[in-house]
């Protein structure tokens, strides 16, 4: 494990990052060893905001190489394990530290989700388009959004009130009155548990326990069948892989990063740099984009999966005609040992994250559970994660 | 047996944007090695592309100067190869839905006239260069090139002669230069060509195989490489000299001969995808029209239009019609004095040499059209001189001066004072009695230097034909 520390700030108003975020003052990474000590020229707009709404960034935090592994453990930097060994991600063990107030962290497959629900923290998955991907190392950008983690609810939303807002130098963006919008309270009348999705018991009861919160706080519940969104991992996997195979093509040894000192052509230069400074399960990633994008599979693998994306956000358009948010767990359990990291772990234990990161639709993880809501319903989401917290 | 060569182009034209397609750096031709160059064009984590709208509304352009459809939702894509003039390892393009499609080009040749059918305009950015340092003996990369915005042509394969090529890509020149599209200048690359060339019995509908020929930098090397490569394939057909492959091959213009570049079994597949990053730009219909009413009048119609409303002779309305910038000053001009003989003169003739003195092209003139209508109008009026009228033309093609306040400031007014003119002759008179006896005795061109040396003294500030009038007097009442 790596950490850069900067300053601690005593007010609490220090926030950490995840090495996705790229900054001027310290390393950035992504985890691999391509960017090992590699210093941004600028700052994500993300890191701007927080400054300016008075926060200070104590330090970053280690990532699974390039962010899209199950919880950290593919990190060139090594995995973060607690005291019984179970497998943890660094951005929840520096909150239990108790020194910062929030980490920000880019949620590509769904690993702060998951971390979350372990650790029983807070965090949301935004809706895709209010925080700014400017300054984040770019893997499935059709999907990935920057998040917050916190240990309460309250947290999350006053670090979240402070990265949200429109940035023109992400062309994905929504205008500011919809990120506004976004962020407002609102009260959850109905809601909907997903069911279809195998969990291990301790996960279920957390489900249990926060269906009770929520019938004790007047919100009314229902039970639906989500068995249609499990769709969303597969289709997922071959979007992610195929962006990220593509965003991760300029990591070449030519311009900066790690270059490989064994060459004397061109090609060589290109495959030892990137042979010797990439891992495993990114080189699988990116072979597997890499076939999903050629001639030959595009239509009937890529294309296809862009058409199971459609399919999936109307499903989800009809739930929301009738529910204000769907619950579904962030996790097949609660603890992860060696065998749920192991080698393409992170294609299936996403079955729970893809749904919302395929939709950009925007998830809130509390007391150990998965809210997803209508895009632009994040205050609201996060009003149900109190609900969670206040019901302990 | 006869041959027919079947051709289509791919025309590579850079934009005369400001900046770059996506990022701000500056996109002009030149500069120190990596100059204009930011995180975004280098390749580096975290920059996102922000489409620059100026690109959209030249392609816009182009298309409809093509008569080309106009995609009204138009993406881009991103094509993935390795190649260290590329940062991100891929070019942002556009695959599935270009700015414009299904044109057609008007040509002229010594066979007659033709249309060319346009399949797509396309919308993308340029790769950097690879500069090889003899002192290191390592080759180095300058990105000042990356990222600016170009606009792929590409044709149907309906020309078949290297005529035919020539007048297409003329004509492109033409439109896109008329429409300030691009300066479309080949010798410095912002105009580029592509020739896919197959051959076949005349007659027989299927094609033979094609080739791909790069690396022509001017008309006349197209033509050669055309020539050369419909030679090669009909030897190959005829004498089974080589086996014809579909392959990429690079033009040699100093050998005049082809050499095989990549085939199709080692050409790799580019893994073409939407870029997530750009959202689909839409094009509503205040944006077409706005694009719609900045289209010229086409050269042809205009130079109709200046032979037979403005009464130019062909020559000079040819001259004219070269060049957007001349024809907007000319008819600026024109406005302003109502003489088109005039202000086209001027425009051929001295503001021509001015321009290739200065080492500058037609489309390069800045000269104000309303100033040079003023002059024009000083002349005609008689109010300055025409030597004069040089003058003052030379500082109005520096800077956007006042004619009439600049050849008042120096001293470039036509005097009516007739007393001044006749101490003047007289004087000049007096001081050369054998000019104005050899002028008495016959020898008439000798009242030439006469008349330059008074013009001299009246620092040209006279009429012609007064002075030459009051000239002959004096001299005969000598
Ligand atoms: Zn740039």
């Amino acid at each position: 494990m790596k950490i850069y520390l900067a300053k601690a700030d005593a007010a609490g108003k220090s926030v950490a990052l995840d090495d996705m975020i790229l900054t001027k003052a310290l390393p950035t990474t992504a985890g691999s060893k391509m960017l090992d000590g590699y210093m941004s020229l600028f700052d994500a707009t993300v890191v701007e905001k927080l400054e300016q709404a008075g926060y200070s960034v104590a330090g970053k935090l280690n990532v699974g190489e390039f962010g899209f592994d199950v919880t950290g453990e593919t990190s060139y930097f090594g995995a973060v394990k607690n005291a019984d060994g179970a497998y943890v991600s660094a951005s929840a063990a520096a909150l239990d530290e108790g020194e910062i107030a929030a980490v920000v962290t880019l949620d590509v497959n769904g690993a702060p989700r998951r971390s979350a629900a372990q650790s029983g923290k807070v965090f949301i998955k935004p809706t895709y388009g209010t925080v700014s991907r400017y300054g984040t190392v770019p893997v499935a950008c059709s999907g990935e959004t920057v998040g917050v983690m916190a240990n309460t609810s309250d947290s999350v939303k006053a670090v979240l009130t402070a990265i949200a807002g429109y940035d023109c130098k992400d062309g994905t963006m929504h205008p500011q009155s919809k990120i506004d919008a976004s962020l407002r309270d609102a009260k959850p009348q109905k809601i909907a548990f997903l069911t279809g999705f195998d969990t291990d018991e301790a996960v279920s009861a957390k489900l249990s326990a926060f269906k009770t919160a929520c019938e004790s706080a007047g919100v009314e519940t229902a039970q639906v069948d989500g068995s249609i969104f499990k769709l969303a991992s597969s289709a997922w996997n071959i979007l992610m892989c195929a962006e990220l195979c593509n965003n991760v093509s300029r990591y070449d040894g030519i311009k900066y990063g790690y270059r490989s000192k064994e060459y004397t052509t061109i090609d060589e230069l290109y495959t030892n740099s990137r042979t010797e400074a990439f891992g495993d399960e990114l080189k699988a990633a990116i072979l597997y984009g890499s076939d999903v994008l050629s001639t030959k599979n595009y239509m009937p693998v890529y294309d296809k999966a862009l058409r199971v994306r459609r399919v999936l956000v109307e499903a989800f358009g009809e739930l929301f005609a009738q529910y204000d948010a769907v619950v579904m767990p962030a996790c097949s359990r609660l603890v992860y040992g060696d065998a749920d990291v192991a080698p393409y772990a992170c294609y299936e234990e996403n079955v729970y994250t893809a749904p919302a990161s395929i939709s950009g639709l925007p998830a809130v993880v509390c007391a150990g559970v998965q809210i997803v809501g209508k895009a632009f319903t994040d205050g609201m989401l996060l009003e149900l994660a109190k609900i969670a917290e206040e019901g302990k | 047996m006869k041959y027919e060569t079947v051709i289509g182009l791919e025309v590579h034209i850079e934009l005369a944007t400001e900046s770059k397609i996506f990022c701000s750096c500056s996109a002009k031709f030149g500069g120190e090695q990596n100059d204009h160059v930011c995180p975004a064009c280098c390749g580096m984590p975290g920059m996102l592309p922000i489409v620059n709208k100026h690109v959209v509304d030249l392609g816009m352009t182009a298309g409809m100067m093509l008569n080309c459809h106009i995609n009204r939702t138009t993406t881009f894509d991103k094509k993935s190869y390795y190649y260290p003039d590329l940062p991100c390892s891929y070019q942002t393009t556009q695959l599935f839905a270009p700015v414009a499609v299904n044109g057609l080009v008007d040509i002229e040749t010594s066979q007659g006239k033709k249309q060319i059918r346009i399949k797509q305009i396309h919308m993308e950015e340029d790769a950097g260069k690879l500069v090889h340092d003899d002192w290191s003996d390592t080759s180095l990369v300058d990105f000042n090139r990356t990222s600016v915005p170009l606009i792929e042509i590409v044709s149907q394969p309906d020309l078949h002669s290297a005529e035919e090529v020539i007048a297409y890509l003329e004509r492109l020149r033409s439109l896109l230069r008329f429409a300030r599209v691009s300066d479309c200048r080949m010798e410095q690359g912002s105009m580029r060509c592509d020739v896919n060339l197959s051959v076949r019995p005349e007659g027989s509908n299927v094609l033979g195989v094609r080739t791909e020929m790069k690396n022509m930098n001017s008309l006349s090397a197209i033509e050669r490489a055309i020539e050369y490569e419909t030679a090669r394939h009909i030897d190959a057909i005829e004498n089974g000299t080589e086996e014809l492959v579909q392959e990429t091959r690079r033009w040699d213009d100093l050998k005049g001969k082809s050499f095989s570049m990549r085939t199709k079994e080692n050409a790799g597949d580019y893994r073409y995808f939407p870029d997530p990053n750009i959202m689909p730009v839409v094009i509503d219909d205040e944006w077409f029209d706005s694009i719609k009413a900045t289209l010229p009048e086409l050269p042809e119609v205009k130079k109709a239009r200046y032979m037979g409303e403005l009464g130019l002779n062909e020559y000079d309305a040819q001259q004219l019609c070269d060049s957007r910038a001349l024809c907007d000053c000319f008819e600026q001009a024109y406005a302003v004095c109502g003489n088109a003989k005039e202000a086209a003169n001027y425009l051929i003739s001295d503001c021509m040499n001015m321009l290739n003195k200065a080492g500058l092209t037609a489309d390069q003139l800045t000269l104000s059209g309303a100033g040079l209508g003023k002059l024009i109008k000083l002349v005609t009026e008689g109010t300055v001189s025409r030597p004069n009228a040089k003058k003052i033309l030379a500082a109005l093609f520096e800077q956007d001066v006042d004619p009439e306040t600049y050849a008042k400031d120096n001293g470039y007014i036509v005097s009516n004072d007739t007393d001044l003119l006749k101490t003047v002759v007289k004087a000049v008179v007096a001081s050369d009695p054998k000019t104005v006896a050899d002028y008495k005795a016959g020898k008439e061109k000798v009242l030439m230097a006469l008349f330059g040396r008074c013009m001299k003294e009246l620092k040209g500030n006279c009429d012609p034909q007064t002075l030459r009038e009051v000239l002959i007097e004096e001299v005969m009442k000598a």
